[in-house]
């Protein structure tokens, strides 16, 4: 079902009551990786993370339904959840990764809501750990992680030592189809919940969002008959 | 016997209005056409007990039961909705991304890569429970799965359905443990599939007499099988098949030998069994379907399916069971359609506006919402009052699978209409929905036996009940009170006054009008009932031109109540779609009351008896000419 997006009347950002939430596609293929290391036994425990409301639940299961092990819910809601941006995401995960003695973050590149692109950078940051971005390929050999990224020139592979962090980008992998029987044994998987006060996370927004817009409508175009008619109408336009 | 013997004396009679003529002469019916239906309805009566919870039976008899109907059932606990709500976005990614059903219809079957994937979701086990390897669904949450299945791909959901809705139903409801245990978990996942075998080249409707033949062996330890079965869904794939076969037995009463059908569980592995190529089809293409032959198949007797000899009852059980599935899944192709004609509709511009601005579309788009709120509001109350234990379901499961059939053809149809010639190239897709629909009229019982056999199961209850008002006749002093009422019920009615009878408290206040149009129906559908009873007697059974009118009285007016009970509760529950559900609703009951009143109307009228006289003629005069009669107007 297609969802037509709405900028909300007071302009504050977009309509999100009533939307269906679904993980992020970035974040599908770095839980499909996650799993994939795991069912080569790489790594012992996959634990899926995700902030938000209690919606995100949802999404939790999605990913335990793919196959990892156990998920934790770091509840934000209201005005907290609307202000949440990359940096108090990393302060969690940050948190987190420390509480659970993690070796690997995997996560998206970007969320396709926002396209930060700044919570695994930032993650990395914090905890001052490595970090493999827009990765296309990831190999675990011992204690380091080879890393084929994807850069504007093309491929750059990078060789870094665990703990680390890793997002993931598009030719990483296919993310699999949750199946009927991995759902069923998903229920069974525990989510424990917890709050950003829990992991000593202030959630105050250093951003404050000014006015959010719908693009354009795209206006009309004119066509010309020669070059000069062309130069005419740039110039009359102020263009040049 | 619908009637059974009754004296009346000729005061009783006219008190009754009833002519002494009738006096329900013992006569055996011979109608073969009607005998599976007869046999049918008797096997499920003898469920039914004295009280009918079902609101079809009850309206047969001008009554209202809404035990069933309303509210709308909303059977799932947290735990079922929640994982159902889990279920739906998988199962609908795979069919919107992977699936591929202009290749599979190419192809002609199911691509093995599409095939592989099903199994893996687990497609094959949803109605299997979870400790044998199954999803373990309810069938409401199978007909929410079941619904995205036939709006995508209609092929593999007949796939799915030859296996599980009826390969191997019987196995889930009359097995054995030691059965359940043996072939559950191989078919769950798909790595056996089964077949459902009953159809013969002589046998389609008239099930019954069926010729396959299953005779013990000399040891005692298997049943031969020797037959041919045609048309069979996922014939040339199954492993496991339900084949259903006559087996000679001793009847008790009259001593003598007697052909009773038995349903047997059949591996291929246990030699003698083959079949042909796959059919070649108008729809369904990537559905296999072929012939599939028993030649001296040693099946042994713990592989029995039921009792000895009830076999028939067993196959009239898996048709039933898995009728709703239909319904749901045609609502879902429905909504997929009618998704591209809106498309189509509110874009397409000619003589300077959208087309969805002129009436003529309106009226199509219109008429396509209401089919499509009817069918998926009659699905998902028979599978929830089959989720709260009903036992009583299969008038309202008949008339689901009639409406359902026609309904989604009809709105295909509409469709391709709308979309004009685009509607009718390959590449819209819609072509090929119709040509997968058309099958649906016919297979998992016709359309045809199951108007006959909404009418005559109707009517055969509501006979009872005139039968045991005739008994109470004979003692009519210790029984005033009833028959008191009962006339003054039947003076009113055929007057046209109400009796008092109402929806009022089960229908929500803004569709109180439509709820008293459906109550006036109900009258006069009650009256008409009992007037060809007492009309044909015993002889209605063969009275096929009236069966259709009371049966799409019947639908219609099942239809009336089905959108009555969703429609108030959603404005009980006051969802957005409220008003407009409500538009839907008063709208099919207005049209659905005058289709019954102009039915109720010919059933009386004489020059209606004339038509069918005359179509009667016609039809003998065709058989007989071996075509068309009148000669050609140019004279050669």
């Amino acid at each position: 079902e297609n969802t037509k997006i709405r900028v909300k009347p007071d302009h504050s950002g977009v309509v999100t009551d009533g939307v269906k939430h679904s993980m992020n596609p970035f974040c599908e293929i770095a839980v499909e990786e996650a799993v994939k290391l795991k069912e080569k036994k790489l790594i012992k425990e996959v634990v899926a993370v995700s902030c938000g409301p209690t919606q995100v639940t949802e999404t939790i299961r999605t990913a335990l339904a793919m196959g990892c092990d156990r998920g934790i819910h770091v509840e934000v809601s209201g005005k907290d959840y609307e202000a949440m941006g990359p940096l108090q995401i990393s302060k969690i995960f940050a948190a987190l990764a420390k509480k659970e003695e993690a070796s690997l973050i995997i996560l998206g590149k970007q969320a396709i809501d926002d396209d930060c692109n700044q919570t695994g950078q930032m993650t990395a940051a914090l905890l001052d750990w490595p970090q493999g971005t827009f990765a296309s390929e990831v190999t675990i050999d011992g204690e380091k992680v080879k890393v084929v990224r994807e850069i504007d020139g093309g491929l750059e592979t990078i060789k870094i030592s665990m703990p680390a962090v890793l997002t993931a980008d598009l030719r990483l992998n296919t993310p699999r189809y949750a199946t009927l029987p991995n759902i069923m044994k998903a229920k069974k998987k525990k989510i424990a919940n917890m709050k950003p006060a829990d992991l000593g996370v202030d959630m105050v927004s250093r951003v404050e969002v000014l006015r959010v817009d719908e693009p354009p409508t795209r206006l009309a175009g004119v066509k010309v008959e020669t070059v000069d008619d062309l130069v005419a109408k740039l110039r009359a336009n102020g263009t040049i | 016997m619908l009637l059974g013997k009754v004296s009346l004396t000729p005061a009783l009679c006219t008190a009754l209005r009833i002519s002494p003529g009738f006096s329900g002469i013992q006569k055996q019916i011979g109608a073969a056409a009607t005998q599976n239906v007869r046999l049918y309805a008797s096997s499920q009566a003898a469920e039914v007990g004295n009280e009918s919870q079902s609101f079809a039976i009850n309206m047969f008899k001008g009554q209202i039961n809404p035990s069933q109907v309303f509210p709308f059932p909303s059977v799932m606990n947290e735990e079922q909705t929640q994982f159902l709500q889990e279920l739906v976005p998988p199962v609908s990614k795979f069919f919107e991304e992977v699936n591929d059903p202009a290749k599979n219809d190419s192809l002609e079957k199911v691509e093995d890569s599409t095939m592989e994937s099903l199994k893996e979701m687990g497609a094959f086990g949803l109605q299997i429970p979870q400790d044998l390897g199954g999803v373990g669904l309810t069938n409401t949450q199978y007909a929410r799965l079941v619904e995205i299945v036939g709006q995508h791909d209609l092929g593999v959901g007949i796939t799915l359905g030859a296996h599980q809705s009826i390969g191997f139903k019987g196995i889930l409801l009359v097995g054995s443990p030691a059965q359940k245990e043996k072939y559950l978990p191989k078919l769950a996942t798909g790595e056996t599939l089964a077949a459902f075998c009953l159809t013969e080249p002589a046998s389609g409707s008239d099930a019954a007499s069926i010729k396959t033949l299953a005779t013990l062996s000399p040891c005692g330890k298997h049943y031969i099988l020797n037959g041919g079965k045609i048309w069979i869904s996922n014939g040339g794939l199954a492993e496991i098949f339900t084949v259903f076969a006559k087996m000679p037995m001793m009847d008790e009463k009259t001593g003598q030998m007697k052909d009773k059908i038995t349903a047997f569980i059949v591996e291929r592995s246990f030699g003698g069994v083959t079949h042909g190529p796959p059919e070649k089809k108008m729809g369904i293409k990537a559905s296999n379907t072929a012939e599939v032959y028993f030649e001296n198949v040693p099946v042994p007797i713990e592989n029995i399916l039921g009792e000895v000899g009830g076999g028939f009852k067993v196959a009239m059980a898996i048709l039933n069971n898995g009728r709703f599935g239909m319904a749901a899944a045609l609502s879902g192709t429905m909504k997929g359609v009618i998704t591209q004609a809106v498309d189509h509709a509110a874009n397409r511009v000619q003589f300077g506006s959208k087309i969805h601005t002129y009436g003529a579309i309106q009226e199509k788009l219109a008429r396509m919402a209401m089919l499509q709120y009817v069918t998926e509001s009659m699905a998902y109350m028979i599978s929830g009052n089959m989720d709260s234990g009903s036992k009583d379901y299969h008038i309202e499961a008949a008339i689901s699978k009639i409406f359902a059939s026609e309904a989604a053809w009809e709105v295909t149809d509409e469709c391709i209409q709308v979309m004009g010639g685009m509607g009718f190239m390959k590449g819209s897709g819609v072509e090929r929905v119709m040509r997968d629909l058309r099958i649906f009229r016919i297979f998992e019982g016709t359309n045809d036996i199951l108007r006959l056999f909404v009418a005559l199961n109707g009517f055969q209850d509501a006979g009872k009940h005139l039968k045991s008002l005739q008994k109470a006749l004979k003692n009519p002093l210790g029984n005033a009170g009833l028959l008191a009422g009962e006339m003054t019920k039947r003076a009113k009615r055929r007057a046209g006054l109400s009796t008092g009878l109402t929806l009022q408290g089960s229908v929500h206040p803004e569709l109180s009008h439509s709820g008293d149009l459906a109550v006036k129906v109900i009258e006069h559908f009650g009256v008409t009932v009992e007037d060809m009873l007492l009309k044909h007697g015993k002889n209605i059974l063969h009275e096929q031109f009236v069966l259709k009118r009371v049966a799409d009285s019947a639908i219609d007016l099942y239809a009336m109540v089905v959108v009555l009970s969703r429609a108030s509760r959603s404005l009980s529950q006051g969802h957005a779609s409220a008003q407009h559900e409500k538009i839907l609703c008063e709208t099919w009951c207005i049209e659905a009351s005058v289709r019954i009143m102009k039915n109720v109307k010919d059933l009386k009228s004489s020059s209606t008896t004339q038509v069918f006289k005359n179509m009667k003629a016609i039809s003998a005069a065709v058989v007989e000419n071996g075509g068309i009669v009148a000669p050609h107007p140019l004279g050669f």
